[in-house]
């Protein structure tokens, strides 16, 4: 490898390889706009900048994907934007996952982003390089630019049955200046994006060769289990190594630490060579842990103080703010209120937290599912005190994660045992740590009110958000006299467009010490159920039906009425309606997109079964069509499990739910049918891995609502007993 | 340590571990197989599932102890040479997968499914997965793909049988 070459230089690279012809972006991380320029690239090291599309002279093409797929697909929708452009068949081209290095700016899948960030600046990378290798081809023929086109990785001139491939034309590609404003293909040309391309990993996913953190082996690694506290900040007071020091194949027991955000907790880890000898050591441990005042921690308490900051107006949103709601409330003919609680939740993802990590002279390696390899070098270079260029991370397949794998505890916890042992260390939580140790999805209790008319028009709507902040306790912003930002979304304007004259969205801030975080969809998880119920429950007693009520308040907003008219029309909502059944509807905006469900419930003894969740989506131009789908269908699965199976509870400290058995996910039997529709759009697109989420609940308590009188205020709720 | 020989996808594995130890581990750990999948140790969501002797079993709880070196193991390593196992081919059909964590498992207790139950009805799809958890959600496109596969497989038998 040339020690000479620069980042503005194509290079040769070895005798074999021959050209690479790579590109990318500048400022992609700090978001001041794209520019496209020419780079050098180490395949698999890569010390340039922002390397997404290689190109050899055999013609391999090679593309990067900076958003790690945990299951919504970005390992294809990602490079399938850089290879529309650039005409190549994603059958075609080989997928790395980036690693985390500055080059490539932001990384992180979250608030399902990845496709509405990155559809324009993928898409020109690709048109880049594409219009390089045109150029390159109408040079050696001596025609015109316009002879010429590309397809499927060759170049060919027009009415002529000549072609050159891409790795013939990398090296003369390569001497070109890069196009700093390259034409897109217009959407109606589109070969890939809008259909449902196959995605290339499934078939590693049918035969067991896809590779998970789980599945990472590192010559000389030792694989760990920890003994965290059982009352999450408990402090360790003693314990007996010498217990499981003996023990078969165990070869180090060490008192360790769990970093998170707001607090770095005990724990003690035992290190074997193998992950059974490190499971049966641990229990050898007889642990003492001395009590802290965390152990005050309880979910009870918690929801009471929620209940109390309820009655306080809260500190308003001011973007929100409409109207005087104070007065119209005292001019109301009818004023109803109600409050609505969310329970705390658990991930859950199938793969349990992982995380292989070595840490030698002053250098780190890192193999895990992460969902941002970019942040999570930033940490680790901070908590290791080394330089971040020394900051490697290898991005496997993340088996679930539903926004857990963006928190790196279980990262750092690696590094803190590979440093002191030095050699490479698999810790693995069990699913106990994973259902116990947090963090989780905060509980939040939703306080609304709302004023009619006489002819049951909305005249004032409040919508008081009560609970734990992810901003102040992860990012320590301290919100001492504001609201959180975050927790709005879901139910601030854009997201919750319903034409009330009177409006006000508030947030009263009750602080815990048990570990929270985001959680699929985030806040609007929790503000959707007592949004939608809320209006539902207007509707009602406006004496109007809930979708016309909806439609009538939404009729200044396009697409929301677009999206209900649909959802009525693949329901058969009016039919439906007519034959007297519960039919239970919401709609919610979140990360940019409109989902709504209606859902179906028929009495079954003292509860409720459900029959069928229908289910429309408008989330800007459309991708991969089945990938939606699939998406969608994902969201309402897991939307359905916070509401009718288990919550998380922590009493004393410790969490009372610990396995699958006690915190419970939907299984294949508990399924009703799911029909989902995906708007045709030409807007620009919006997230898919998260809106479908907020509106399950709503709409099923909607739906009980109907089939049993009775309005279910607290999730989660049991359906065989309403 | 004791010395246990168990046959796994065909071939005789001879490992030298507790006799405590859950299959699970020994067909990673020692023999290296991961295409099995450690998710809850309970036995409680299935993506530790192998067959044995053709039936699905939890490998993270059952302990090496109690398979036989006569018993024939199976783990998605195992169910085709080419990834061409008609449920295989099914769920690629259908892109069942989302994380794909599970699926390893979901397979194979399709597959054992499928071997006893050429034409099963819904209810013996919900019956056989039951002990299956995906937290992504697939299970309507695994319904889906599990008819696709019996279908599949019924044109394999009869155009075997001419």
């Amino acid at each position: 490898m040339s020690s000479k070459t620069t980042r503005r230089d194509f290079i040769k690279i070895g005798a074999q390889t021959a050209a690479f012809l790579a590109i990318g972006f500048e400022n992609l991380a700090n978001g001041t706009g794209v520019k496209v320029k020419k780079m050098a690239h180490e395949p698999h090291i890569g010390v340039e900048i922002n390397p997404y599309v290689l190109i050899n002279e055999s013609g391999k093409v090679t593309l990067f994907n900076a958003r790690p797929d945990m299951g919504q697909g970005t390992s294809q929708s990602i490079p399938m934007l850089i290879a529309e452009e650039l005409e190549v068949r994603l059958d075609q081209v080989e997928i790395v996952t980036s690693d985390g290095s500055a080059k490539f700016g932001s990384q992180l899948s979250g608030g399902s982003s990845s496709i509405s960030t990155r559809y324009i600046p993928m898409r020109t990378v690709g048109a880049a390089v594409k219009e390089m290798l045109i150029q390159a081809a109408a040079q050696q023929w001596h025609v015109p630019v316009s002879a010429c086109y590309a397809k499927e990785g060759r170049v060919y001139q027009k009415n002529k049955n000549i072609s050159l491939g891409y790795g013939e034309l990398v090296a003369s590609a390569a001497k070109l200046p890069v196009p700093s404003n390259p034409t897109l293909k217009n959407p109606a040309d589109f070969t890939q994006i809008g259909k449902s391309i196959p995605r290339p990993e499934i078939p590693s996913k049918v035969n067991g060769t896809a590779k998970f953190g789980m599945d990472v082996v590192i010559p000389g690694m030792l694989y760990a289990s920890i003994a965290h506290a059982p009352s999450i900040h408990a402090k360790v007071k003693s314990y007996q190594g010498e217990k499981a020091i003996a023990s078969p194949g165990v070869k180090f027991v060490l008192k360790t630490e769990r970093k998170m955000p707001h607090a770095s907790t005990e724990a003690v880890a035992v290190l074997a060579d193998s992950y059974w000898a490190a499971l049966k050591g641990k229990r050898l441990l007889n642990i003492e842990w001395e009590s802290t005042e965390a152990d005050s921690m309880n979910t009870d308490k918690y929801f009471n103080q929620l209940k109390e900051a309820g009655k306080n107006p809260g500190y308003e949103y001011k973007e929100s703010l409409t109207g005087d709601v104070n007065k119209a409330f005292s001019q109301a003919t009818q004023v109803i209120e109600a409050a609505y609680q969310t329970p705390f939740l658990a991930h859950a993802p199938m793969e349990p937290e992982n995380a292989t990590v070595y840490v030698q002279d002053g250098k780190v390696e890192v193999w895990a599912p992460v969902q941002g390899p970019d942040s999570l070098v930033t940490e680790l270079a901070a908590y290791l005190g080394i330089k971040k260029e020394n900051v490697k991370i290898n991005v496997t397949f993340l088996g679930g994660a539903f926004g857990r794998k963006a928190y790196y505890d279980y990262v750092l916890e690696a590094a803190h045992l590979s440093k002191q042992i030095n050699a490479p260390v698999k810790v693995i939580w069990t699913r106990e740590d994973d259902t116990q140790q947090g963090p989780f999805r905060p509980g939040m209790l939703s306080v609304m009110k709302g004023a009619l008319d006489v002819q049951g028009k909305v005249q004032a709507f409040e919508h008081k958000m009560n609970g734990a902040s992810i901003l102040n306790q992860v990012f320590q912003v301290p919100l001492d006299n504001a609201p959180d930002p975050w927790a709005e979304e879901g139910i601030n304007l854009p997201d919750s467009p319903y034409s009330f004259p009177n409006r006000r969205n508030s947030f009263s801030l009750v602080k815990t010490k048990i570990p929270i975080l985001w959680w699929r969809s985030v806040y609007a998880s929790n503000n959707l159920f007592g949004q939608e119920s809320f209006i539902d429950e207007l509707a009602h007693q406006a004496k109007k039906d809930p979708l016309a009520f909806r439609l009538e308040l939404l009729s200044g907003s396009p697409r929301f009425v677009a999206v209900l008219k649909k959802l009525a029309e693949l329901s058969n909502y009016q039919q439906l309606k007519a034959q007297g059944k519960a039919v239970g509807i919401a709609i919610a905006r979140s990360f940019s997109s409109i989902c709504a469900h209606a859902i179906v419930v028929e009495k079954q003894g003292n509860g409720i079964s459900i029959k069928k969740v229908y289910s429309v989506i408008d989330c800007g131009v459309p991708i991969n069509p089945r990938n939606i789908k699939a998406q969608v269908q994902s969201n309402i699965t897991m939307g359905l499990t916070a509401a009718i199976k288990n919550e998380i509870t922590v009493v004393n400290g410790q969490t009372q739910q610990s396995n699958f058995h006690d915190y419970a996910v939907l299984r294949q039997g508990e399924i009703p049918e799911i029909e989902v529709f995906v708007m045709p759009s030409t807007e620009a697109p919006g997230g898919v891995g998260e809106p479908g989420l907020p509106p399950v609940a709503p709409a099923l308590c909607n739906a009980v609502f109907l089939a049993t009188g009775k309005r279910v205020r607290t999730l989660p709720f049991d359906i065989s007993n309403v | 340590m004791s010395k246990y020989s168990i046959k796994l996808n065909g071939k005789k594995h001879l490992v030298d571990v507790d006799s405590d130890t859950p299959l699970l581990w020994v067909i990673r750990d020692e023999i290296g197989m991961t295409g099995t999948k450690f998710g809850c140790g309970m036995g409680l969501c299935g993506a530790c599932t192998v067959l044995l002797n053709g039936n699905p079993i939890r490998s993270c709880s059952t302990p090496i102890s109690s398979i036989k070196p006569e018993d024939k193991l199976i783990s998605i390593e195992g169910l085709s040479a080419n990834t061409n196992h008609p449920v295989q081919l099914a769920w690629i059909k259908e892109q069942v997968p989302q994380c794909g964590y599970c699926q390893s498992g979901q397979i194979l207790a399709v597959a054992s499914l499928l071997d006893s139950n050429p034409n099963p009805t819904d209810q013996d799809i919900d019956t056989a997965l039951s002990g299956n958890i995906c937290r992504c959600g697939t299970y309507q496109d695994m319904r889906k793909a599990i008819h696709e596969a019996a279908k599949m497989m019924k044109t394999t038998s009869k155009s075997k049988s001419k």
